[in-house]
């Protein structure tokens, strides 16, 4: 690796020059390895790439670490009350605690000085490429990739670098995804999807409509009870909204106690219906709709303040939009409301332009990647996600397993081919493994999954590659 | 190389239910003038022990050398808030805590049973390296010479108290006895659980990211045996680095300067991973 720093540094040192499959000339960069996006995928991806001895570029379309959460980037979903939603302790990298002195659930800010001390304190900074994009990643002969980049935006001439291996960690929340509503653009208020709500200043003296039901949308719902002159909240169906603290614990660390502990699924979905039914109460009779499913069945909604202002009237739960007009929107069962502001809080799509999506098990164009352990996909030894999952448990944990186990699949290619050429064959049958039991809607929550048995599969895969 | 092939525990349902609860943690530094870009070290204290005991020589010389140098003292010790229940988890707890809170990837220097801590805490925090000084890795062993040589001092930890170890099998007859009386004084103890958890031994699980491991002693020591810093280094598939006439705390003896030289030494040929 060259000495670099980010400004001024020399280009990557290449080997031999060849031509790509249109007669671009390509720098060979030997055993590197290539990671998309410094977010924090992107990050544990360097860190554990480079702890078993690969060299790694990573190229980074914004200036600074931290993706997601770090506010100053333009595609950043971040808002300024965000918090998390996980305790500290599932959600830290298993091998660099968040310090004790945070809160149990830290603030946006504190998550993005923690991604940056980490990687400042790997060293990981001098492996960046800073305010370059991907433009195109393409599969070459000996399972190698040819990967284009240029300055984000577009600007100077695109470069082409033959790697090793790919690691795609580009995130998953930043391509906003928009329902369809009948008459939407008739309507004469303001609509904005969650992604560009930042401040509740922006909800100030407004009658607010929040659509959707997700972490995100029960936050601004809350926000909006503070600040709007009035807040609906419309969701498709009836959630079990989980208070952040449950027995004077975060809810979080109470179930993993549970699990733990091995009680089977009914008991414990009975012991946290009867908790829920204690402390929080019944939700219809706030009216609340009442979910349709029991509870581990769906993402969890990790919210206290939500039922806390139903309660208090300051926001009115609706069911979901049928269409809007000029003047308003009516709601699925008849009602007429007038909301100045809606906000879209339904989420986002994974999106990977650069890359053929077959080469990600997704055939039929679907926007689905079919990958073994939500990281592998079929046939593509040097080829790995990370990052796309949506566990019930903090992201990082997970995601720097799925690098670990990266890794030493490189490592295996190298020393132990027939390890290696077995762990492909097995991505290959097991793609599209779930990892989240029963789910309710689950075509649409594709990469929801449950820590606990999402890593005891990691955890045989990396067995079953050897310890080292 | 035994320590290695263990496999590594992916779901650690109990630490992640159970967290342990913070304390307020002793930490001393001292940094070199010139940043020659070094690794951190960070001195782990054995029990009873607290960061005075590398305070006293081995921080300001660390710095001499080079390195950035940070003490700290396990819950229960020192200038540590006081905890009672303390187990070894904890323990290892408070070192990765205080190695992830440092700028830069640190090197782990565990002394006496601070090796052990250590030796758990590199499961838990990808060390740049780590060094064993004199280390009490527990087991029943440790007891059976903590019992025939110090039978009076020892057998109360048995069974839940002190231990009250004598300066005689801390520091060899060079040191002034009055130096010795008074580094004594300052011995704390550990928390009677860890105590247990010292004899009953649970192995370490494998360090992440196989750092270089040192290990250095004295067989003079009248703690730690020379089979056992053998058996020790031999973990790691190293032998140990010996120092002879010196007593078990090798930071505090009258010829205090030779293992800490060998150490910056061993750290400044850049130790390649295992």
């Amino acid at each position: 690796m060259p000495p670099s720093t980010a400004h001024g540094r020399p280009d990557p040192e290449t080997s031999t020059l060849d031509l790509s499959r249109d007669g671009r000339p390509v720098s060979d960069r030997g055993d590197t390895v290539c990671v998309i996006g410094a977010g924090a995928s992107g990050l544990t991806a360097i860190k554990n790439l480079v702890e078993h001895g690969f060299g790694v570029d990573c190229y980074e379309r914004e200036t600074g670490v931290g993706g997601a959460w770090n506010w100053r980037h333009d595609r950043s979903p971040v808002y300024a009350s965000t918090h998390l939603v996980s305790s500290r302790p599932l959600t830290q990298f298993p091998d660099f605690p968040m310090p004790d002195s945070w809160p149990d659930y830290p603030h946006h800010h504190q998550l993005l000085s923690y991604l940056e001390r980490y990687t400042d304190h790997f060293d990981l900074r001098r492996h960046i490429w800073f305010g370059t994009e991907v433009v195109r990643v393409e599969p070459v002969d000996g399972d190698r990739w040819d990967v284009t980049t240029r300055s984000t935006g577009g600007y100077g001439p695109e470069r082409t670098l033959r790697y090793a291996a790919v690691v795609v960690a580009n995130g998953h929340n930043w391509s906003p995804k928009l329902p369809r509503y009948d008459g939407l653009e008739e309507f004469r208020g303001e609509v904005m999807h969650a992604s560009s709500y930042k401040d509740p200043a922006q909800l100030r003296g407004k009658r607010v409509l929040v659509v959707g039901a997700g972490n995100t949308g029960c936050d601004i719902a809350v926000e909006a009870a503070q600040q709007a002159s009035c807040c609906w909240h419309s969701t498709r169906r009836g959630y079990w909204y989980a208070p952040k603290y449950l027995l004077g614990r975060p809810v979080d660390q109470v179930n993993d106690l549970l699990l733990s502990l091995r009680l089977p699924l009914r008991l414990r979905q009975w012991l946290y219906h009867r908790m829920l039914r204690l402390t929080v109460g019944d939700p219809t009779r706030l009216g609340l709709p009442r979910p349709d499913h029991r509870i581990y069945e769906a993402h969890p909604i990790a919210n206290s303040q939500l039922v806390h202002h139903v309660s208090h009237g300051q926001i009115a739960p609706v069911p979901d939009v049928a269409r809007f007009h000029g003047g308003g929107v009516t709601l699925t069962d008849g009602r007429e409301i007038e909301p100045e502001l809606v906000v879209f809080a339904t989420g986002y799509l994974p999106r990977f332009e650069f890359l053929d999506p077959g080469l990600l098990g997704d055939g039929d164009g679907s926007g689905r990647p079919r990958l073994w352990l939500h990281a592998f996909p079929p046939n593509q030894p040097t080829l790995a996600v990370a990052g796309l999952l949506q566990p019930d448990s903090g992201v990082f944990t997970l995601t720097h397993w799925q690098t670990v186990v990266f890794a030493r699949l490189l490592q295996a290619r190298l020393a132990r081919p027939d390890r290696a050429a077995a762990f492909t064959a097995r991505a290959t049958a097991g793609a599209g493994e779930r990892y989240a039991g029963k789910v309710t809607d689950s075509s649409r929550h594709w990469f929801e999954v449950r820590h606990v048995p999402y890593l005891r599969a990691v955890q045989r895969a990396l067995d079953e590659l050897g310890a080292r | 190389m035994s320590v290695s092939n263990e496999r590594v525990r992916v779901l650690r349902g109990r630490e992640w239910a159970r967290p342990v609860r913070p304390v307020r943690r002793e930490v001393r530094g001292v940094t070199p003038e010139l940043d020659e870009g070094r690794p951190p070290l960070l001195f782990v204290p054995g029990f009873g022990h607290g960061a005075w005991a590398f305070a006293e020589h081995w921080l300001e010389h660390a710095a001499s050398r080079g390195f950035s140098a940070y003490a700290m003292s396990l819950r229960g010790h020192g200038g540590s808030d006081p905890a009672p229940e303390a187990t070894l988890r904890a323990y290892t707890h408070d070192v990765v805590q205080v190695a992830a809170s440092l700028p830069r990837q640190a090197v782990l220097v565990g002394h006496g049973a601070g090796a052990l801590v250590v030796t758990h805490a590199l499961a838990r925090y990808p060390a740049r390296a780590a060094v064993l000084v004199a280390p009490v890795l527990g087991g029943w062993s440790t007891a059976g010479v903590a019992l025939r040589r110090n039978p009076a001092g020892t057998l109360p930890a048995l069974f839940g108290g002190p231990l009250r170890l004598h300066r005689r099998q801390l520091f060899s007859r060079e040191l002034p006895e009055a130096e010795a009386r008074r580094h004594v004084a300052r011995l704390g103890r550990a928390g009677r659980r860890a105590q247990w958890q010292l004899l009953s031994g649970r192995p370490a699980e494998p360090a992440v990211g196989r750092p270089p491991v040192l290990v250095v002693g004295s067989p003079d020591d009248r703690v730690v045996p020379p089979a056992a810093l053998e058996r020790a280094a031999g973990r790691y598939g190293s032998a140990p680095l010996l120092f002879p006439g010196m007593g078990h705390d090798l930071m505090l003896d009258a010829r205090w300067r030779e293992p800490i030289d060998a150490i910056c030494d061993w750290l400044v040929k850049e130790p390649q991973r295992v």
